[in-house]
């Protein structure tokens, strides 16, 4: 092995360390400077963080583990940041709880508070299914139009929201079940496409009237009982008013074929238990505000 | 004469031990294929049999007919293993990079790419896939590779084992089919990164202790008397990696002919486990690895020497003996006993110097050679590697703060500090040693274009910013969202109105992605023609695999 100070780098004029693998020399340059002070620097602000932190698993009988000078603990900021919310929020909360749904919405401050919570509760519990803003979505209702398929009043709301619709655990859920006609062999196929034509005449689609006179005892038999004899629905038992724009399942004749044959029947989930009081009635405010509430 | 024909004999001997093992799995797969319990497992043993016994059968063929020369000859580099090595890390890195392409879009366009009826295609199989193929199958490749060259060049010894490297270079090809395919199949342990079931496991485990003891068999019959800087880096990365598959792997099969295991940890200790093991496959795999073919082909490729040996000692053990501790930062605010989050961000923060230590050590190594930059875009790759890797490792350290981390944890901005890593540290140096390698293995004057190589490394540079910018911005955006309380103490934002906050950054990201997947074809094109000795490649190089004018013989004395 050569002398290391005998072999210079030419370019840099500092000396290597004399080894050399397929071509490959190293340099003898020192730490640079600033790398070390800073990895100094960096050393010891651990160590100062390990003192004031918990960070040491204890020894036997220590305890479970130092503790740290500052006295910090996960558990107790967390406990902490929760008392301090639900104090802010206690005020406000036990006023809803005793206010009547109307107070609540004449009550300037009261009905901001009411909305600020709801739109926080709508977004984690109703918004997956009814859409940000109760925008709807095929199958679940729009909830800021003023079209409502069982109750569209403050109260109504909070029962919906309370019971759910169809909800099987539920005593006091909304519930009706329109048959399945097609399917369960109730009507042939072809008096299910002579339903479609009549259900499409109520908003003058129909291109076929020789279907609709065909289809016109068959309503009043099976149909008219809920959605009425001229189609506008009975909000009692959650019957959609058939003669406006609006189809919940869609508006294309096949969609509504697809609902006299299969029937729709569709659930919501009772919130009772799952939220509380407070927070069903600052739903039925949020809710009730969102465009249609009646 | 005599000395060649033992040498021959020794490795010959390799030649039936690796034989008789693939021929007791193949027995022992065919065994579990016949008494399958699930049809994962029918599917996975006749897939090992189908891939092990190719391998058997295209060996004996192979020693059938021996080739004329010694092909175990002592005086010469092993560098076919190496050579197929190359093509493996440009295919897996190929169908990763797709994979991550496809899964962006499939975050980007849920219902646009979402096929039910297809189980298979489901961003819960294809995650892992891409995840593992990337990491494992493109970088593991590259390590394997690279390693294999870089540590007979620098001890001037023939890899040792005679066929055994073969064995780790195919069974480790095997692994990564079986490991796939597995995912594909909906069979996984569910722990991240290491998703594998116990028998993909232990065949990994064969292959890996295989690699070891190869690789401490040429270390050990070297020429040189010391062990270059790079080697040290290699064989930290190889140990660790054994430890660390290990431990975190400790599972009981339910069933010795099925799919499913149970985890010896739970729990806490579990996660503590998994991160323990996730956070080091970063550091040994991603990091010391890489930084491996960063000390050997950075001053190769430059032809100047390493600017600190002080330095590259003192950050290796540094490195190394940190690194192994910072786990506990992926667990802050968890179950996780919060003096383990203490420790485990203390160290993240000593962690910082000695990662920059090889960033250094690297850049500095340019210096007398600053040109390149301008002239050798296989250079201008690597160092913008190092820039990408300092940044990462100084990020890294920055989100393992605890009050930092409170923000960053479970957002976007974790998926942009890992690509960054990903894309510019180990994807960059891994593209400049594979553009280094090719031309000096199949022995060609150069790359086929060189220009190729500019448009790769832009149109990648690019994808990467792309990727990393919309991603920090979309996690600091959500972090922000799911924190911000409005002024009656609700929380303002729905979870669903974030994730509609940052479709816009999705987007980007899938475009990002697209590009630097696009760069790695044109690579992969530009390598293919180069092997072929196309265009700037053609004529060929002196025989010798020397590379640079001014470098010795390479099996004479270098001292």
């Amino acid at each position: 092995m050569s002398d290391p100070s005998e072999d210079i780098d030419a370019h840099s004029g500092v000396e290597t360390t004399g080894h050399s693998w397929d071509g490959i020399k190293e340099l003898n340059n020192p730490l640079p400077r600033w790398w070390l002070i800073s990895w100094y620097i960096s050393i010891v602000w651990a160590i100062g963080y390990m003192i004031v932190m918990p960070a040491i698993p204890a020894l036997p009988g220590m305890g479970t583990n130092t503790l740290g000078v500052w006295g910090q603990s996960d558990r107790t900021n967390v406990a902490t940041a929760v008392t301090e919310l639900k104090t802010e929020r206690q005020a406000s909360s036990i006023t809803l709880l005793d206010a009547s749904l109307e107070e609540i919405e004449s009550d300037r401050e009261l009905q901001q508070f009411a909305l600020a919570m709801g739109e926080s509760l709508f977004g984690d519990n109703c918004a997956t299914c009814h859409g940000a803003g109760g925008r709807g979505a095929k199958g679940y209702p729009i909830l800021a139009d003023d079209i409502w398929l069982w109750d569209g009043t403050l109260d109504g709301i909070e029962t919906t929201l309370r019971y759910g619709i169809r909800h099987d655990s539920n005593d006091q859920t909304r519930f009706s079940m329109m048959p399945r006609f097609g399917r369960d062999g109730i009507l042939t196929s072809s008096q299910v496409d002579d339903l479609a034509e009549y259900v499409l005449n109520f908003s003058d689609r129909s291109h076929d009237h020789a279907a609709v006179t065909r289809a016109a005892p068959i309503w009043q038999a099976q149909c008219a009982s809920c959605h009425g004899e001229i189609g506008t629905g009975d909000r009692s038992v959650g019957a959609p008013n058939l003669t406006d724009a609006e189809w919940l399942y869609g508006s294309e004749p096949r969609d509504i074929r697809e609902t006299i044959y299969n029937a729709r029947n569709s659930h919501m989930p009772a919130w009772e238990g799952r939220l509380d009081d407070a927070s069903i009635k600052a739903l039925a405010v949020y809710v009730h505000t969102l465009g249609g509430g009646e | 004469m005599t000395q060649a024909i033992g040498n021959f004999r020794r490795a010959n001997a390799s030649l039936f031990a690796v034989g008789a093992l693939l021929a007791v799995f193949l027995l022992l797969a065919v065994l579990m294929a016949a008494n399958a319990k699930d049809p994962g497992m029918t599917i996975q043993a006749w897939t090992f049999v189908a891939l092990a016994g190719t391998f058997l059968v295209g060996m004996c063929m192979w020693a059938g007919n021996p080739p004329e020369n010694d092909p175990f000859d002592d005086t010469e580099y092993e560098d076919g293993i190496i050579k197929w090595g190359v093509f493996a890390s440009m295919f897996w890195g190929l169908v990763g990079m797709l994979v991550g392409v496809v899964i962006a879009l499939q975050l980007t366009w849920p219902n646009l790419f979402y096929f039910p009826e297809l189980g298979w295609t489901n961003f819960g199989r294809l995650r892992p896939l891409h995840t593992s193929a990337v990491i494992f199958a493109f970088g593991g490749n590259v390590l394997i590779a690279t390693s294999f060259y870089v540590v007979q060049r620098t001890c001037r010894a023939r890899l040792a084992g005679g066929m055994w490297p073969w064995f780790v270079f195919w069974g480790y090809q095997i692994f990564i089919v079986l490991a796939a395919t597995g995912y594909l199949l909906g069979v996984t342990q569910s722990k991240e990164y290491a998703e594998p079931e116990w028998y993909t496991d232990l065949w990994l485990t064969l292959v890996w202790v295989t690699y070891l003891l190869v690789f401490l068999a040429t270390l050990w019959k070297r020429k040189e008397p010391h062990i270059y800087v790079a080697n040290w880096f290699y064989l930290s990365f190889i140990v660790t990696i054994a430890m660390l598959h290990i431990v975190n792997n400790l599972s009981i099969p339910v069933d010795l002919a099925g799919t499913k295991s149970v985890q010896v940890f739970s729990g806490v200790q579990d996660a503590l486990t998994q991160w323990w093991y996730g956070h080091n496959a970063v550091g040994f795999f991603l990091t010391t690895g890489f930084l491996a073919i960063m000390y050997y082909f950075i001053p190769k490729r430059v032809n100047r020497p390493v600017y600190s040996y002080r330095l590259s000692i003192v950050h290796f053990w540094s490195l190394i003996f940190i690194y192994i501790w910072a786990g506990p930062h992926h667990l802050h605010y968890t179950a996780l006993p919060q003096w383990a989050q203490t420790l485990g961000m203390a160290f993240s923060i000593m962690l910082w110097m000695p990662s920059w230590g090889g960033m250094i050590n690297g850049v500095m190594t340019l210096s007398g050679a600053w040109d390149k930059l301008r002239t050798d875009p296989v250079v201008r790759m690597m160092v913008v590697s190092l820039a990408f890797y300092g940044m990462a490792t100084f990020e890294g350290p920055l989100m393992s703060v605890r009050a930092v981390n409170a923000l960053s944890h479970y957002t976007e901005w974790g998926i942009g500090h890992v690509h960054s890593g990903a894309l510019g540290w180990v994807g960059y140096i891994s593209f400049g040693a594979l553009y280094c390698l090719t031309p000096w293995l199949w022995k060609r004057r150069g790359l086929y274009s060189t220009k190729l190589v500019e448009w790769h490394f832009w149109i990648s540079t690019i994808g990467i910013i792309f990727y990393i910018v919309s991603m920090w911005f979309a996690g600091v955006l959500e972090g922000l969202m799911w924190r911000a309380y409005n002024e009656f103490g609700f929380l303002e934002y729905s979870f669903v109105e974030t994730v509609e906050a940052k479709h816009i950054s999705y987007i980007i990201r899938a475009l990002g992605g697209l590009l630097y997947f696009s760069g790695a074809g044109v690579m992969a094109y530009n390598l293919v023609r180069t092997a072929l000795g196309h265009g700037e490649a053609s004529a060929a190089e002196a025989t010798k695999p020397d590379v640079t004018s001014d470098s010795e013989p390479s099996l004479q004395p270098a001292e």
